[in-house]
């Protein structure tokens, strides 16, 4: 097919009331082609995709596909013109199986009857021809993350749409299925299609992207050859200041254990263990990355050591003291903070006020309150003067936090449990969904933590993450640690093995301690 | 802006549901062959024509700023609370046996004894649904319903059996002391039933804008009832934050009880159904949204609405049920707000629109 224009986008305009979330957009994608949309949260990559998928109309502007100016009024019509698009969060089903929710909508049926076997034909001839592994009748809530998105991608693909558009996809899956999906990605564009990928992970857009365009503040600032640009180049165009995740690890004298597991089991409503005789220790002035894929336990171990869910067994150690099974309060008043895996369902109560939510684990002590009487003008001068340390971009502090931006909902959260001065921090997935600016913004603060001589215990879904904060690594498997070294002892696909069940033998992993 | 916004619609919302429910009540009215403006008018001086009058609406109103407080604790922590009527009924019954109990108290000890009594009351009976929400997960829409029942039979059979005279179904009057109602009182309403109750109430509204917003037990209650994981995650005991906001609930219900056993009829009779001010209550804590101000003056005009309603049937032919036709009109509207908001919101956003385009 080469190089016939997929979409083109004229001066698109998108305004909300008096912001504007897309300034006079212009750009162009190639079938045959991975274009990456890069921004920061909020730079209004999502809202340009709405719009090409039917669901926001532009304020002003033209869009055009294969050369035709269209009016896309539904997402129905951007099916019809072949766009499909793979949400961030999965639009599935999850008591449907598979190949339900890949005919969901568009069913081929005779006379209302539906068509499985047609059906089923199709989505398996789809799946082998892209080597998109997926079973059409396991239920979508018993299938991994990974299968999951595949199924997103089949569904698209089952509409025959030959403009896909992807919003960070890779944010739910291990290192392998991420080179999997690059993979497709490139299969893809290879057949003729045109792929948008919208990103903020440099590493993925290098290694897939053809071609990249810059948004930074709802205006496009640059496109550009991805081969002839270097991340550290993108990162600074999208941001417009120059990005360094990587972060020094000055050298910090280690102070005792503040956290002690010893034979930890975690059982779940069925009575399975989650976290099956779990051993780990962090001491002050480092940091614990525990790696590891999503659903092997590290929901459970978090909540058991923060006093959320009961320890079946083993005894949770903090700070010297024995806090098995201790209350929540007696946990964060002991010197925990922590930063919950679920910023929206734990971290905040969104309807509430940023005041409130800034004082939600000391809304009891002074000077928040005494004798149980809350004093609201403390509480709003600490949140004021938070909200300025920790750069939460707000318009005024009595603003609910739903209304903040994931970004700065996360950075309320950081203020809050870091200005506590924990000794030990647990932090889950902090950056998820973030983007660079603030990723490096929130690393940052967790290294002054470290480098202040707390102890850390980082637990990530991304690898990079781990690798670039961690002073040492457990991965953890099926409730279990499977290995433990200092970081410059491991490899990623040391690591990468491990997380997948493999236990590395000694020989080929020095083991600290 | 969204501060704004939100004002905004907690004052506009209600006030455009209590003029499309009139409207409705006037078209029914219409359509019935009632003339809607004579009705009205009879209504509105049927409520506040007199000092009479005023002192019923008031009297009328005072047991529903109670009940009304009481639906809007609750709700706040998550929690909805059928049982008003059950535990008004259960207050008024400890209040006016308190009263009956202890005939020789005086005036000073008698009347807090009596509302306590109330209060309690009240807040134990709640507390068996919260207790069972709480530690068995049961929902409190079921167990409050049953024990409303429990608490209508179980009144009725403790009036029977105790504190009625022979085979009567009401007990005695209280003595004295215990009466909310006074002589000055009546002499400055032109002998209206109207009481002391209302400064009960009117303290209740303050007390529990003070407890919601200003005390911690306030802002765990609504921190409970907005995320309760969230809550968790904060070291709250949501066990122990629902049983106290449901004994909270229970005794305003249970003092709004009492307003009626030591103001209104100053005895407790045989029911053949749940008193009205628990439902009332519920559909004048809506009506409000929950803010205390607002449940004072949603309930002075469920007052206006019940007094001045029984003017329209003196005045002329229309039947008593037509006004019970409007009132239920207005907390129809209140509770299909979501539409009004809806409208509102689609509105303004094509202003919006239309700006955007100009611009």
């Amino acid at each position: 097919m080469g190089q016939e224009i997929a979409i083109q986008l004229s001066d698109l305009t998108k305004r909300f009331g008096n912001f504007t979330a897309n300034d006079h957009i212009s750009m162009t994608v190639d079938f045959g082609t991975v274009h990456a949309l890069l921004g920061e949260n909020g730079a209004g990559k999502t809202t340009l995709m709405n719009m090409l998928s039917g669901i926001l109309k532009p304020t002003s502007g033209q869009i055009f596909v294969r050369g035709q100016a269209v009016q896309l009024n539904s997402a129905k019509d951007a099916t019809k013109l072949g766009i499909g698009m793979v949400h961030q969060h999965f639009m599935l089903v999850d008591n449907f199986t598979v190949l339900e929710n890949i005919i969901l909508g568009s069913e081929p049926n005779h006379g209302g009857v539906i068509d499985r076997k047609a059906a089923r034909q199709a989505i398996i001839a789809l799946s082998e021809q892209y080597g998109l592994q997926i079973d059409p009748d396991a239920l979508v809530a018993d299938i991994s993350v990974g299968m999951q998105q595949r199924v997103e991608i089949v569904k698209v693909l089952y509409r025959s749409a030959d403009i896909l558009i992807f919003d960070e996809p890779t944010a739910v899956l291990t290192p392998q299925e991420v080179t999997e999906l690059l993979a497709i990605f490139r299969q893809l564009a290879e057949e003729g299609k045109a792929v948008i990928l919208i990103s903020h992970k440099l590493q993925e857009l290098k290694a897939v992207a053809d071609v990249t365009t810059i948004i930074r503040r709802g205006q496009v600032i640059e496109t550009v050859q991805t081969s002839d640009t270097t991340t550290e180049e993108l990162a600074e165009l999208m941001v417009g200041r120059p990005i360094d995740l990587t972060q020094e690890h000055p050298d910090v004298a280690l102070g005792p254990d503040f956290l002690t597991l010893t034979n930890v089991t975690v059982v779940d409503n069925q009575k399975l263990p989650r976290v099956h005789n779990l051993s780990l220790n962090v001491r002050g002035g480092e940091i614990v990355g525990l790696a590891g894929i999503d659903g092997n336990g590290q929901s459970e171990l978090v909540k058991a050591i923060t006093g959320l869910l009961p320890v079946d067994s083993g005894t949770i150690m903090i700070n010297g003291q024995n806090l098995t099974n201790a209350s929540v309060r007696q946990i964060t008043q002991s010197g925990v903070g922590h930063i919950p895996e679920d910023r929206q369902k734990f971290g905040l109560i969104l309807p509430m006020s940023l005041v409130d939510n800034m004082s939600l684990q000391d809304y009891t002590n002074a000077p928040y309150a005494t004798h149980g009487l809350l004093h609201p003008q403390a509480m709003l001068t600490t949140t004021e003067q938070l909200i300025q340390e920790y750069d939460v971009r707000s318009s005024s502090p009595w603003q609910s936090a739903g209304s903040l931006s994931g970004g700065n909902q996360q950075k309320l959260i950081i203020a809050r449990e870091l200005s506590r001065q924990p000794q030990l921090l647990i932090a889950m997935n902090p950056t998820r969904g973030l983007d660079v600016g603030a990723i490096e913004f929130i690393h940052n603060q967790i290294m002054a933590a470290r480098n202040a001589g707390h102890a850390v215990l980082l637990i990530s879904y991304e690898l990079d993450e781990i690798r670039q904060l961690a002073d040492r690594i457990a991965v953890i498997h099926s409730g279990q640690i499977v290995g433990e070294a200092q970081t410059h002892d491991l490899d990623v696909n040391q690591i990468g093995l491990m997380m997948a069940g493999e236990t590395i033998t000694k020989s080929e992993v020095t083991h600290a301690n | 802006m969204r501060i704004k916004n939100t004002t905004f619609y907690s004052i506009w919302i209600p006030i455009t549901s209590v003029v499309l429910g009139l409207l409705v009540g006037a078209i029914i009215m219409a359509l019935s062959g009632f003339d809607p403006l004579a009705n009205y008018i009879s209504l509105l001086t049927g409520a506040l024509g007199s000092a009479n009058a005023i002192g019923e609406v008031l009297r009328s109103a005072t047991p529903l700023i109670l009940t009304g407080l009481g639906f809007a604790v609750a709700n706040s922590a998550g929690f909805f609370n059928i049982g008003l009527a059950g535990q008004a009924l259960i207050g008024w019954l400890a209040s006016v046996s308190f009263a009956l109990a202890f005939p020789g108290l005086p005036s000073i000890l008698m009347l807090p004894g009596a509302i306590l009594a109330g209060a309690i009351a009240g807040a134990l009976w709640s507390g068996i649904a919260g207790f069972l929400r709480a530690y068995f997960g049961a929902s409190e829409v079921i167990t409050t319903i049953m024990l409303n029942y429990v608490a209508l039979y179980g009144t009725n059979a403790v009036v029977k059996s105790f504190l009625a005279a022979g085979d009567g179904d009401y007990s005695k009057t209280i003595p004295a002391a215990a009466r909310l109602r006074t002589p000055f009182l009546e002499q400055l309403t032109q002998n209206s039933t109207f009481h002391w109750g209302l400064l009960v109430a009117l303290a209740g509204a303050v007390v529990i804008w003070w407890l919601m917003k200003r005390t911690t037990m306030g802002f765990e209650i609504r921190a409970v009832g907005l995320n309760e994981d969230a809550a968790q995650y904060a070291g709250m005991s949501t066990k122990r934050t629902i049983i106290a906001a449901m004994l909270i609930s229970g005794a305003l219900a249970g003092l709004g009880g009492a307003m009626e056993g030591l103001g209104n009829f100053q005895n407790i009779i045989v029911n053949t159904a749940l008193p009205p001010i628990g439902f009332d209550g519920m559909s004048v804590s809506l009506l409000a949204g929950g803010s205390p101000i607002g449940i004072v003056l949603s309930a002075l005009l469920f007052g206006i609405l019940k007094i001045g309603g029984l003017n329209i049937s003196i005045a002329s032919t229309t039947p008593p049920e037509i006004v019970d036709i409007v009132i239920a009109a207005v907390i129809f509207f209140v509770g299909a707000n979501y539409i009004i908001r809806f409208a509102g919101q689609r509105l303004s956003s094509l202003k919006g629109k239309k700006e955007g385009a100009t611009k």
